[in-house]
């Protein structure tokens, strides 16, 4: 084997249960492949020793007949999933050395299957940002060369403060950033209104986030809790479905994870996309919307018409809203949720002479300059006089919100088909710095699939007129992440066949 | 609806994240600007909707009353910044 | 009306209201699967997520929420079939979530009542405004070291009552008797042990004052007072210090104070003091708690008798008074005790009688020695079995009482039918021996028989001499007969 790396998850799956590679192998190309990318800044933390016992655990499993559906393929963890005795800060300052005692539930899952985990993903901090530029642990670079960039201008760039190089999306940049490097065969990630999908849309990668309760919160940390949910990020729809069917499940240990079997995803690739019917929404046609995603999308619903499926005009009138009441509930709850960061029992600690002054000094320090800003907001909008002005009344709205699709659902409706992103990735250090709320505009048609609970899928559809990734989000009735299979290697198929980024940054 | 400088300072106070006072115009600014982005939701007519309580239809999960966790006491601890004879330590709160 | 407090510018009503927090009682705590037992090292029962480690989520535990439902039944209050908790955000180290988890908006238990006994004969009625569950905070000690407060939270996360009552109490003695009574259903029903040594269940009391007829004035709340005494100090100290201000032209800040007993008087707690937003919202880690009528009825079926039906059970049944009634339901231990050996073996025993014995000799050397009156060494079996022996003629009430010290101590256990045998204890019913006796001492104290005939008082004398001689052991109503007859007294 030359490009062990070049592998997808699920070809790395046979070649394992084949003989013809060892997970040692495929785990050291993985290793090596990290270690020339650190320019990238994918990697918070990595587990080589770890990941190469795991490996060799594995192969002698395989070699048994004993291997679990994920054993031996090396994967990469976003900082959010707390892995016991190993890096776990959400990419925040004020969990400084944080090591947990204890395992997400997630990725004990995967560890049952079998899985390697080669380290942690880079994130924005707490997951807020759609840009990975929060992370406390700076910003990861996207392995797409910026229009018009030498591979050794970028290079060079990498060393620096990264401006001009391309963001890979956020929050779950990390994760994107190492997929579509091929630093790791699949990584999960985390989407509370887009970090899912903005990322894997931005780099040309697949990222489903599943219905709300599909998968574990245990041990994830959280950031607004009746929106946050696991998911995968993969290379094909294929691998995106192999690993959610090991992350998802129920759990005793969270009241909001969802109590039913769990299906074979991946027997969902391949099936007839016939008589299905597909809603395009009228309302993300939005104002001064880029042509080039307009025809993608336009292009998108041809693909899915060929294949057999019907296309219908639909109607989700309250979208609009969407945003506005997400940067209230999603700031409120985080607000509260990040209240245990307070020097006391782990973490960071800056003394302020008395404990209020313990307080607002280690998060004043602890926390970067965005998660201060929404946890402010947050408090805001919870305090009293303002609470049934701005939480109540967004959460209403999400039950409006929730009822536009129910609506849409109800008419017979299979999926809906949308644009993943208002446009192509943008640069580092190009959004955000004077308005907070250019970034909050990059999750316009994400943060609905949030707010109503459902599992949406982005997968790649095509390059934009820069020639960067662009892809197409496909939204599904509650639990059945199945149909979004189907629809998505559909998409996948139809779609012009991206090449991968060559490593400039080696 | 903005805010005023006396609220940034009470909502700095209130979230227990130390301001110093040349950040309060700034701070001011950026959170008025997410206020204005989300003043369009007073338009929407909510009239006799229920605000979400469960975003999927779920019954609470309820555990059974069984000792199944604690004795952990040195995993609790090991992460803390000050610890003495078992006890996290803080400065000292005055009641 | 005798509740008003007299003050210079004339009488004042005090109005009282109380938030009682009473600790569940239950093995594990309400969100989480560590130990509620007391007195352990510090942080041992405490898990991951009563630590509020990252990424931890709370499961409720279901005996809790049963906990509260019977106490809620024991209030004869409305239960809501569908409830929610809410997080209450305030910073402070032994609360490690940064919030407590509880129900602010839909309690899981609404409107009831408590009839509340303030003498046996005399009662009144509490309204109940709501009953919530909500967790409990860790503890600080503050008295390790001079510049560091050390948290432990052992306590943090274990299941608490806040039982709600209307402002309807209008003296100290009315709240105390309120706390008594509130703490017996609660004893009852088991739902807390209502140990306030142990900081189990304690008050928050809210004073204010008016005059007679007036609007409701400013209250004043008294934050976690944890003994029933110190709730009536408190509210007379808070109410005579309201009405002194009221009457120098002041007026009454609300605000929250704390009671200090050692110096019999009530401060503001400045530490509190900083204007309090909670920030209320729904917990978005829970689900509404929701059941069903079946869920309620089977705890309603399996509820035990209540302290107010069982009193009148035992006035009608038993005939005993209201007071005795009322002393003796006032725990269930010892009701229980009460029934177990007035109807021991099937018989019917003098409830009255039985009732005695508890009440009197068994309580006292129980209280001496700290000890419940079922835990005092006595079975109701055995104290049957004496009451018996009285009945029978065996043993007079006099010897019983030392026999029931043998038995509550050289010996406990022993049964007292044998034990009575063994030592020679059984009445003397033979008249001949008690003649004999009597003639003995007639002819010993001649003089005195002499005087006896026209000084009749002095039979006791002469009984309690028989008696003396007889060991105890005459019967002594058959040594009054034949002393009556034999020095012509009939």
């Amino acid at each position: 084997m030359t490009n062990l790396t070049a592998l997808t998850l699920a070809d790395a799956r046979k070649a394992l249960r084949d003989k013809s590679i060892t997970s040692v192998e495929l785990t050291r190309a993985h290793l090596d492949a990290i270690e020339k990318a650190k320019g990238l800044n994918a990697f918070v933390a990595v587990t080589a020793e770890r990941a190469l016992r795991s490996a060799q655990a594995s192969d002698a499993r395989l070699a048994a007949g004993e291997a679990g559906p994920l054993e031996g393929l090396p994967l990469g963890i976003k900082d959010l999933y707390a892995t016991q005795g190993v890096h776990t800060q959400a990419c925040s300052h004020i969990l400084d050395k944080f090591k947990p005692a204890y395992e997400s539930t997630v990725t004990s899952h995967l560890w049952r299957d079998g899985a390697v985990m080669l380290g942690k993903l880079n994130m924005d901090e707490f997951a807020m940002g759609s840009s990975n530029e929060t992370s406390y642990y700076g910003p990861v670079a996207s392995p797409w060369l910026p229009p018009n960039w030498t591979p050794e201008h970028a290079k060079a760039a990498l060393t620096g403060d990264k401006k001009g190089l391309l963001t890979p999306g956020g929050s779950s940049g990390g994760s994107a950033c190492a997929v579509a490097a091929r630093l790791c065969l699949a990584a999960t990630a985390s989407d509370t209104g887009g970090s899912i999908r903005q990322p894997a849309a931005f780099t040309g990668t697949v990222g489903i986030k599943p219905t709300y309760g599909r998968c574990s919160r245990y041990g994830m940390v959280a950031f607004a809790s009746s929106l946050d949910q696991a998911g995968p990020i993969a290379r094909t729809t294929r691998d995106c479905a192999i690993m959610l069917r090991s992350m998802a499940g129920r759990d005793p240990k969270d009241s909001t994870c969802y109590d039913a079997p769990v299906p074979d995803y991946e027997a969902a690739i391949g099936r007839s996309v016939k008589g299905m019917t597909i809603g395009i929404p009228r309302e993300y046609r939005l104002d001064g919307m880029a042509g080039e995603i307009e025809a993608l999308w336009s292009e998108g619903a041809q693909w899915l018409k060929a294949a057999g499926a019907k296309i219908v005009d639909v109607s989700l009138p309250h979208t609009r809203h969407a945003l506005p009441a997400y940067y209230i509930v999603a700031p409120a709850e985080a607000s509260s949720n990040l209240a245990r960061y307070d020097g006391v029992r782990y973490g960071l600690r800056e003394d302020g002479g008395d404990i209020v002054g313990l307080y607002e000094q280690t998060r004043a320090k602890g926390f970067g300059a965005e998660v201060r800003r929404r946890l402010m907001i947050g408090t805001y909008v919870l305090s009293a006089g303002y609470y049934d002005a701005y939480y109540v009344r967004a959460q209403k709205i999400r039950t409006l919100i929730k009822r536009d699709f129910e609506t849409v659902f109800a008419a017979g409706v299979d999926a809906i088909l949308t644009p993943a992103t208002p446009s192509a990735a943008f640069g580092i250090g190009e959004k955000g710095s004077a308005d907070p709320v250019e970034m909050y505009l990059n999750d316009v048609f994400t943060v609905t699939v949030n707010m109503a609970g459902l599992p949406g899928l982005v997968a790649p559809a095509g390059l934009s007129a820069t020639g960067l990734p662009l892809g197409l989000q496909l939204i599904g009735r509650p639990f059945d992440e199945e149909t979004l299979f189907t629809l998505g290697a559909v998409i996948e198929q139809s779609a012009p066949k991206l090449k991968a980024p060559a490593p400039w940054w080696a | 609806m903005s805010v005023d400088q006396a609220t940034v300072r009470r909502i700095a106070r209130l979230a227990r994240i130390a301001v110093e006072e040349h950040e309060i115009p700034h701070l001011q600014g950026e959170i008025n600007a997410i206020l204005s982005f989300v003043e369009e939701l007073a338009s929407v007519d909510v009239e006799g909707v229920e605000p979400m309580t469960s975003v999927i239809p779920m019954k609470l999960p309820l555990r059974e009353d069984v000792v199944t966790d604690g004795e952990i006491a040195a995993k609790v601890l090991a992460n803390a910044p000050l610890t003495e004879n078992g006890f996290f330590l803080v400065p000292k709160v005055v009641e | 009306m005798a509740n008003l407090i007299n003050g210079a510018t004339g009488d004042w009503e005090v109005v009282v209201g109380l938030e009682v927090h009473a600790q569940v009682t239950s093995k594990a705590k309400l969100f989480s699967g560590a130990s509620t037992a007391f007195g352990a090292e510090p942080n041992t029962h405490v898990s991951l997520v009563d630590a509020a480690m990252p990424g931890m989520l709370p499961v409720i535990n279901v005996e809790c929420v049963r906990q509260a439902v019977r106490t809620g039944l024991g209030l004869k209050a409305q239960i809501n079939k569908r409830s929610s908790f809410d997080r209450k955000n305030y910073f402070y180290p032994d609360l490690p979530q940064g919030y407590q988890i509880s129900q602010y908006k839909s309690p899981v238990v609404g409107e009831g009542e408590i009839q509340v006994d303030l003498t046996p004969e005399r009662s009144f009625r509490v309204g109940i405004e709501r009953l919530h569950l909500e967790q409990d905070a860790g503890k600080s000690l503050h008295d390790q070291s001079a510049t560091m407060s050390f948290v432990d939270l052992n306590r943090s996360g274990v299941a608490l009552m806040e039982i709600v009552s209307k402002p309807d109490m209008r003296s100290a003695e009315e709240a105390k008797a309120y706390v008594t009574k509130l703490r017996t259903i609660l004893r009852y029903i088991g739902s807390c042990d209502g140990d306030m040594e142990k900081g189990n269940l304690r008050a928050d009391v809210n004073v204010s004052v008016r005059k007679p007829g007036a609007p409701l004035g400013t209250r004043c709340e008294i934050k976690n007072v944890n003994s029933i005494r110190f709730i009536g100090q408190a509210i007379e100290v808070e109410a005579r210090r309201q009405i002194a201000i009221i009457e120098d032209g002041g007026v009454i800040e609300q605000e929250t104070r704390l009671y200090d007993p050692g110096r019999g008087e009530t401060r503001s707690m400045r530490s509190k003091e900083e204007a309090h937003d909670y920030r209320y919202f729904p917990d978005p880690d829970l689900l509404p708690l929701e059941f069903d009528d079946a869920f309620i009825d089977a705890l309603r079926a399996d509820l035990p008798e209540l302290p107010d039906d069982k009193k009148a059970r035992f006035m009608r049944d038993y005939g005993l008074s209201a007071y005795d009634s009322a002393i003796l339901c006032a725990e269930r231990e010892i009701a229980a005790y009460f029934e177990d050996t007035a109807r021991h073996g099937g018989q019917k025993r003098d409830a009255k009688i039985v009732a005695n014995w508890i009440m009197g000799d068994l309580s006292a050397f129980a209280n001496a020695n700290s000890l419940a009156v079922a835990d005092a060494g006595l079975s109701p079996a055995g104290l049957a079995t004496l009451v018996d022996l009285i009945g029978e003629g065996v043993i007079s009430g006099k010897i019983a009482k030392d026999v029931l010290l043998l038995l509550l101590g050289p010996e406990r256990g022993a049964d007292p039918r044998a034990l009575v045998q063994a030592r020679g204890l059984v009445q003397v019913n033979d008249t001949g021996a008690i003649e004999a006796a009597v003639d003995a001492v007639i002819a010993a104290n001649a003089d005195k028989a002499e005087q006896a005939r026209t000084k009749p008082g002095m039979l006791g004398w002469f009984v309690g001499q028989v008696m003396k001689t007889t060991g105890g052991k005459a019967n002594p109503q058959s040594v009054s007969d034949a002393l009556k007859r034999k020095l012509g007294l009939d």
